[in-house]
């Protein structure tokens, strides 16, 4: 008998009646709502996706539009709220034009890597042996490299693309997905369910998909989360090293890299994108921390 | 025993805080526990008993608060203690016993060390001093070899072992209280039994109180003066052991006593009976009894309308039922076995033959080390099943019954020997090998319900699944299909939307059942199915795979480590040691003499919930043998109470047919094991 240290172990109501699909979501989300960390975190990220999808409608002035005015005095004013660069282009509508591509590529790449390094963990738990073996040194190699330069030397051989960092990024984040998921197939491979799936002649790939990967989900979509903060930060690096997406589209760290030089004179045109960043960062950091919360509750 | 109790409980109330409100899951209880005295608390998992170990030392949580009544210890509040005078009480005067030893235990620190700890945090001995204590303390629970014992690390200790630890290092503070919950659960009958009998001498030695709180009536039994049935979080019926078994008043601790298979039970004359229903939400109180949803002696209105108070039992001084009925209920009868058993049936055609078969589990190979000794998990085993019967194997943990079960179902191959199933020839077939027949042909229920059900699959996909994987059955159809097997199972068909965190653990398991039924299979094999569940609920999966078994003509092979279970469900019995059959035969033969000396050991070592059943009891010593290094005589040898010498380590046992079917390996003759274990009765026979 287990003893009922937390008021979460208590027997449920046994005659609820059954939660339909979309009952079901709202219950899930309700469960965020009950984690601060995860509310916050939702509440920043959900912002910004907002800000990114409106940035057409809501940005006061076009993301490259210069104004010859504004050069002299870049400074937040009432026409531009939090001021200009020194080419005189508004900060907060590229900031907002910014978020467009950062929402973009971070996703997307998060999404390549956990669909690569799911299959490679998920086979590389479930069949051990030498697929193991081959799998777990091939990701080492990865791993092993420094980061930065591997992006910069792909990148600088390939061309800067939207596309080349995302596959970049698929890449070099996929080991460290493969090697979660790897961990959790090698514990779930041994539960009874899939031995009972493998007495009723299941394929490896179907217990593998269908019995194993859904219940790694949790801790996998905590990491994505985690994840994404980190790509962010990541893309960030890359525009200030010069090798981010192409100019003039806004991105972040390409506008810090720009305006750096300007500091001691206007550190707004530095610390603005960085703000940005760092407050999309938090809030996926954030949602992780609550979502893993949420987890272990459950 | 004193007039003024260690331990006293007035109409003490606990409730946990959540997020739908308060949980009130104990409304008021109150009982005392005298200085030297043994009280069990039993009930199903649910009613309240570990939320009452933990309010006595104020364990609660953030979440669980004593929010009325009192509970005194030594004549004190623990609710008005401070946080130094709590850790006192904890430290020094109570104790607590948990079910897994593992988790008391610090891993990364020495057994010694945390045995000293004790006595030179708590009374500042030195470590001279402690150092003795400590082996002063082993020496009390019968662990030989102190020295060597200290400088341990837990995980070189075995199960029953670590538990020794564990009540050495709760008594080594000489407490005046112990609360042990579940102690003895996880451990093998025959150790449980060490264990049960050690707390039994410690308390008398020591006049330490105990809180012993199980889910087993049998070892409540052999621990205790009196017990405290919980329902709910209300005590039912309290009393001493013999007022309460020999005249239990009310209706759920005879429905308790009714669904427990004992060994004197059998499927053929005492069906058991569970308790219908299951354990009531804490979250919504009937205005009544408690229990009179699940009750068969409920009169509506009198029961339903307001709160039963405890109620003395006329006649009989210290017994109390919470029952309005209580003087009204027929008296009980202890439901015994008439005379023998009738023999299994040995008729239909053969469906599984083992035959030598073999299992080495070679470990690999490290860089600096090669070629370490195998280990055996199958040692030459030969059997036979046929169509329609129960096979049951039992044995304690590591004798290889459940690396049996997993060749049978192909999810392990044989290293040598033959299994034959339906007349083909399957010992080193995989199951992903085996042909869609042969997998129909077989298949397995598992022990765990928490596992056996994949989380992300709601019951009714599971089984659907099944039907359309092992039938063929298109998808349409295997939903109704599905349903209707539901049905059989006698689960509402409605389950089969839910994913198993919405299911109990019997429907989890009954579910599981559907599933392996699903390719109407001719052998289903059972891996300790009923071990993990609740006795009220384990009555009731037995009886269902009872029930389908003798309906569908199927051959259940049922893997168990409990001899009472099997002696209810099983036709036949191969009793395994160390990867090998000791003793094979019908049911009503390998239960009476002559047994084989491990047979008699593992009988005698059940606990059975009747006070007057109490018999000699054998405690095997030392551990199990390891099984790399397999004695190259009898494998029981080195335990065997009954060893007659040298032969039985260097000579291979010969087997004895003893009777048609019923074969023995053992050194000593039949006649004389059957003289010895007449001349002691070492076991409640089932025929007494």
């Amino acid at each position: 008998m287990t003893i009922p240290a937390t008021a979460e172990s208590l027997p449920a109501v046994p005659e609820r009646v059954p939660l339909g699909f979309a009952r079901a979501w709202a219950r899930r989300l309700g469960l965020v709502a009950e984690s601060k960390p995860a509310l916050i975190g939702a509440g920043i990220v959900l912002a910004w996706v907002l800000a990114a999808v409106l940035a057409p409608l809501i940005a006061p002035y076009p993301p490259n539009a210069t104004s010859m005015a504004a050069v002299a005095h870049p400074t937040p004013s009432a026409a531009h709220w939090l001021g200009t660069d020194h080419l005189g282009r508004d900060l907060l509508s590229r900031i907002l034009w910014g978020a467009r591509t950062v929402l973009t590529v971070a996703p997307l790449a998060v999404l390549g890597a956990a669909f690569l390094g799911s299959l490679l963990g998920l086979a590389a738990g479930y069949y051990r042996g030498w697929i193991d073996l081959v799998i777990a040194r091939a990701c080492d190699i990865v791993l092993s490299f420094p980061v930065i330069i591997l992006y910069m030397i792909i990148l600088a051989h390939f061309g800067s693309s939207a596309f080349n960092i995302i596959a970049v990024l698929t890449l070099t984040k996929a080991p460290i997905i493969a090697r979660i998921v790897r961990g959790l197939t090698i514990e779930l491979r041994e539960r009874e369910y899939v031995a009972a799936a493998k007495m009723r002649g299941e394929s490896p790939l179907y217990i593998m998909l269908a019995e194993i990967l859904p219940n790694a989900r949790g801790p996998l979509i905590v990491d994505m989360c985690l994840r994404t903060g980190y790509n962010v930060v990541i893309i960030g690096a890359l525009g200030f090293l010069g090798i981010g997406l192409p100019p003039p589209d806004p991105d972040w760290g390409g506008m810090v890299k720009d305006t750096y030089g300007m500091m001691s004179v206007w550190p707004h045109m530095a610390l603005f994108p960085c703000a940005a960043i760092s407050s999309l960062v938090i809030g996926f950091n954030l949602l992780a921390v609550g979502l893993r919360e949420i987890g272990l509750r459950d | 025993m004193t007039d003024e109790p260690i331990l006293e409980l007035d109409h003490a109330r606990i409730s946990y805080f959540t997020r739908a409100g308060e949980v009130n899951v104990i409304p008021g209880l109150s009982f005392a526990l005298g200085a030297g005295e043994a009280m069990g608390l039993v009930g199903e998992s649910g009613c309240g008993k570990s939320t009452v170990a933990l309010a006595i030392v104020r364990y609660l949580g953030r979440a669980g608060r004593i929010t009325g009544g009192r509970i005194l210890f030594e004549g004190r509040d623990v609710a008005g203690l401070s946080p130094s005078e709590l850790r006192e009480m904890r430290g020094r005067r109570v104790a607590m016993v948990y079910q897994d030893p593992m988790a008391s235990l610090n891993p990364v620190m020495t057994v010694g060390r945390q045995l000293m700890e004790v006595p030179m945090l708590h009374e500042g001995l030195g470590e001279r001093a402690a150092r003795a204590r400590a082996l002063d303390m082993l020496a009390e629970v019968k662990l030989l070899d102190g020295e060597s014992m200290l400088a341990r690390y837990p995980h070189q200790l075995s199960g029953g072992q670590q538990q020794r630890i564990v009540i050495a290092m709760a008594l080594i503070a000489e407490p005046a209280l112990l609360i042990m919950d579940e102690p003895t659960t996880g451990l093998d009958v025959t150790v449980e039994a060490a264990v049960l009998d050690l707390v039994r001498e410690l308390r008398r030695r020591h006049g330490t109180s105990v809180l012993f709180i199980s889910h087993n009536l049998g070892t409540v039994v052999r621990v205790c003066d009196r017990i405290g049935v919980m329902y709910a979080g209300e005590l039912v019926e309290a009393g001493s052991i013999r007022q309460v078994f020999a005249n239990p008043r009310h209706p759920y601790t005879r429905g308790l006593l009714d669904c427990l298979p004992t060994l004197g039970r059998d499927k053929r004359q005492t069906p058991l009976v569970p308790i219908p229903g299951q354990v009531a939400s804490a979250l919504v109180r009937p205005a009544g009894c408690g229990f009179a949803a699940r009750c068969v002696h409920v009169e509506p209105g009198r029961c339903t309308s307001e709160a039963i108070p405890a109620l003395p039992v006329t006649g009989d001084p210290g017994h109390a039922a919470q029952c309005v009925r209580a003087a009204e209920l027929p008296p009980w009868e202890r439901r015994r076995a008439v005379a023998d058993a009738a023999r299994g049936r040995r008729s239909g055609p053969i469906v599984l033959r083992v035959e030598g078969l073999e299992k080495l589990y070679r470990p690999r190979p490290g860089l600096f080390r090669s070629g370490r000794a195998p280990v055996r998990a199958l040692n030459g085993i030969d059997l036979v099943v046929r169509k329609g019967e129960t096979l049951a194997i039992v044995g304690e943990s590591g004798c290889g019954k459940s690396t049996l079960a997993k060749v049978l179902a192909g999810l392990e191959t044989a290293s040598a020997g033959r299994v034959e199933i339906g007349g083909r020839e399957v010992a080193s077939m995989r199951v992903e090998s085996r042909p869609l027949e042969l997998r129909r042909t077989i298949q397995m229920v598992f022990q765990n319900p928490d596992s056996t059900l994949n989380p992300s699959h709601s019951a009714g996909y599971a089984i659907g699944r099944a039907l359309r994987r092992l039938r063929r059955t298109p998808k349409g159809e295997a939903a109704r299909e599905a349903s209707r097997l539901l049905g059989v199972v006698k689960l509402p068909t409605d389950l089969g939307d839910r994913k198993p965190d919405r299911l109990s653990g019997g429907q989890k398991q009954r579910v599981a059942i559907a599933r392996a039924l699903a390719g109407n299979p001719d052998v289903i094999v059972a891996d300790e199915p009923v071990s993990a569940l609740d006795v009220s609920v384990q009555a009731s999966i037995i009886n269902l795979l009872n029930e389908i078994q003798a309906s569908r003509e199927a051959t259940l092979v049922f893997i168990s480590h409990d001899l009472s279970v099997v002696r209810y469900l099983a036709d036949h019995v191969a009793v395994m040691y160390l990867g090998a059959v000791v003793e094979v035969g019908s049911v009503a033969d390998v239960f009476a003499p002559p047994f084989h000396p491990y047979t008699e050991a593992l009988l005698s070592a059940v606990p059975v919930p009747d006070p007057d059943a109490q018999g000699i009891r054998i405690i095997l010593e030392g551990p199990l043998p390891s099984a790399t290094d397999m004695p190259s005589g009898c494998p029981f040898s080195g335990r065997c109470p009954r060893r007659i010498g040298a032969i039985c380590d260097d000579t291979p046992p010969p087997t004895r047919e003893i009777s048609s079917g019923h074969r023995i390996v053992c050194h000593i003759p039949a006649e004389e094991l059957t003289r010895l274990q007449s001349a002691a009765p070492s076991s409640p026979s089932p025929t007494r």
